[in-house]
């Protein structure tokens, strides 16, 4: 069975005018379908104002569909006493690191949901450390978070989720605060939960360096899903993207151009490794 | 700079009255404090005394720390000390000028200054040995009792450690918005009072809506984490006295009990 599971959502975002009587609806999301298989790393691009952080808050039911249906783990996000369910099911990481620590102690801040879910204290304690150490802050557990790093505190948001045990995460943008090495760290210990603990990882970002590892890549533009696949799939049509104004990774970029300009070089190129290995098999050949 | 602000006051050290529970040092201030209101005497206030040094003693907080909270209240004291002095009516004993000072009047002085200080160095105590943390703990589950006539304890104590933990993040935003103003020319130093105050719009407008944005934020985090109130919810670390506790409580019955005796049988 699918983990996430969504059939023509649609998502109007509604506005009241200043008279008080005139609405003006805005649609973010428009008949997107997707289909989420368990253990899956999916990544999710896109402009801003493209839909995908409204799609990611459909998925931990914090916003329920204006039309169509979310399914998580085959609960319907609209069953309102499946909410904790829901939001056990699927934890969510938001973009600023600040506003979404609650504890006072790095520790007491990761211990937050599972205290809200009424879990046992010495399991809480298991926990807590089990999902520092793995995020790599288990030395922090009793700092003040204010005193951390954008990184640092990104990775204990994780930790926070990760306590709850949920079948997947959402991050919605954890990276787009950070300096470069906060947010290689960040998609690291995402990368590691994905593979080490089986945890399904959504994650949506603008940064597309970030996902040529994942297992899918979505392209959203204006509320719906422009194209997917694979990296090296939507990666290899670089013209498509570049008409709709969205960046490849440098090294694609590279790749596309010296192919324009003649050489043997593949399309969907999305390692520096890689594009050094063809070009010397071409030389190679040329010889 | 700013980000070093601690809220609290807290000393870390590893003594017995920091190993205590946060709930037996609030009941343990709240009854110090009110036996000085209580038991009106030099002997009581003597007996006092020896408690809080003993406390102090067990506390491992240089004494310079507690006297630091009194610098706060030395107007306050001295206004109340003066007051009393002179304008309290009884048997004359000295006369300057107009004023007159009275025996009844030196004797409110002396205990209205001894209560006042021994009140603030008595929960300067509790402040120092107790992190914000395990006070906002403390209060949550010593009032729970005030959930059955719907005082909402646990929102309380809830709010409080949302507060605590974004006072530095508000600080370290009030100092952006600040520069960011005066690398525009705005003026925070000179003028008078009204003056300093109008310049304090372009600040605080700024700071109240990212506040309110923060908020949201927060909200939304804190329901994507399963928060719905206090209701079924457990504890990391739930507070569970230990029988250091309740040492500590039997001491504070003996110290009660001397106070009685020192006002009854010194009679002084």
């Amino acid at each position: 069975m699918n983990i996430i599971q969504a059939k023509k959502l649609t998502h109007d975002y509604r506005k009241v005018g200043d008279d008080g009587e005139t609405e003006t609806s805005c649609r973010a999301l428009d008949n997107v379908d997707l289909d989420v298989a368990p253990g899956q790393f999916i990544a999710i691009l896109g402009h801003n104002g493209s839909g995908k952080s409204t799609l990611a808050k459909h998925l931990n039911a914090i916003l329920t569909p204006t039309d169509g249906t979310v399914w998580v783990d085959g609960m319907d996000t609209r069953d309102a006493e499946k909410l904790n369910a829901i939001r056990q099911t699927a934890g969510m990481v938001f973009q600023n690191p600040d506003n979404q620590i609650i504890g006072t102690v790095v520790d007491e801040d990761v211990a937050f949901g599972p205290e809200n879910m009424g879990i046992p204290t010495e399991e809480i304690l298991e926990r807590v450390e089990n999902s520092l150490k793995t995020v790599g802050m288990w030395e922090y557990r009793d700092r003040s978070p204010n005193r951390l790093s954008g990184g640092q505190k990104q990775r204990v948001a994780i930790a926070g989720v990760m306590a709850m045990e949920p079948k997947c995460i959402v991050l919605d943008e954890p990276t787009a605060m950070l300096d470069p090495v906060g947010r290689r760290e960040v998609i690291r210990a995402a990368q590691k939960l994905n593979r080490e603990k089986q945890v399904t990882i959504l994650l949506i970002t603008h940064y597309m360096e970030e996902v040529t590892e994942a297992d899918r890549v979505i392209v959203m533009d204006q509320g719906k899903i422009l194209m997917q696949g694979t990296p090296r799939e939507v990666f290899s049509r670089v013209e498509e993207l570049k008409e709709h104004r969205l960046d490849v990774p440098q090294v694609t970029m590279l790749a596309h151009e010296l192919r324009k300009s003649g050489l043997p070089v593949p399309e969907g190129v999305l390692t520096v490794q890689e594009l050094a290995e063809s070009l010397i098999a071409a030389s190679r050949r040329a010889v | 700079m700013i980000r070093e602000i601690t809220i609290g006051q807290y000393y870390p050290a590893d003594s017995v009255i920091h190993r205590l529970d946060p709930r037996t040092k609030l009941a343990g201030t709240l009854v110090f404090i009110l036996s000085l209101f209580l038991f009106r005497s030099y002997a009581a206030y003597l007996v006092a005394t020896v408690f809080l040094a003993c406390v102090i003693r067990a506390s491992k907080v240089p004494f310079r720390f507690m006297v630091r909270g009194m610098k706060a209240i030395v107007v306050l004291l001295m206004i109340t000390v003066l007051f009393n002095m002179f304008l309290t009516p009884g048997e004359p004993l000295v006369k300057l000028w107009k004023l007159t000072i009275t025996r009844e009047g030196l004797e409110l002085a002396i205990f209205m200054a001894i209560r006042l200080s021994y009140l603030i160095i008595g929960s300067s105590v509790m402040t120092l040995t107790t992190t914000p943390n395990q006070l906002t703990d403390g209060l949550e589950k010593g009032l729970r009792p005030l959930n059955k006539i719907h005082v909402p304890v646990h929102d309380v104590a809830m709010i409080m450690s949302i507060a605590l933990r974004f006072i530095p993040i508000l600080l370290e935003e009030t100092d952006k918005i600040m520069k960011a103003q005066m690398a525009r020319g705005a003026d925070f130093e000179s003028g008078g009072v009204v003056q300093k105050a109008k310049s304090m719009v372009p600040l605080l407008v700024p700071l109240f809506i990212s506040a309110f944005r923060r908020a949201n934020d927060l909200a939304m985090a804190m329901e994507a984490r399963g928060y719905h109130g206090g209701e079924g919810r457990t504890k990391m670390r739930p507070l569970q006295y230990q029988k250091r506790d309740r040492i500590a409580y039997l001491t504070l019955v003996v110290y009660l009990l001397a106070m009685f005796a020192a006002k009854r049988i010194a009679g002084f």
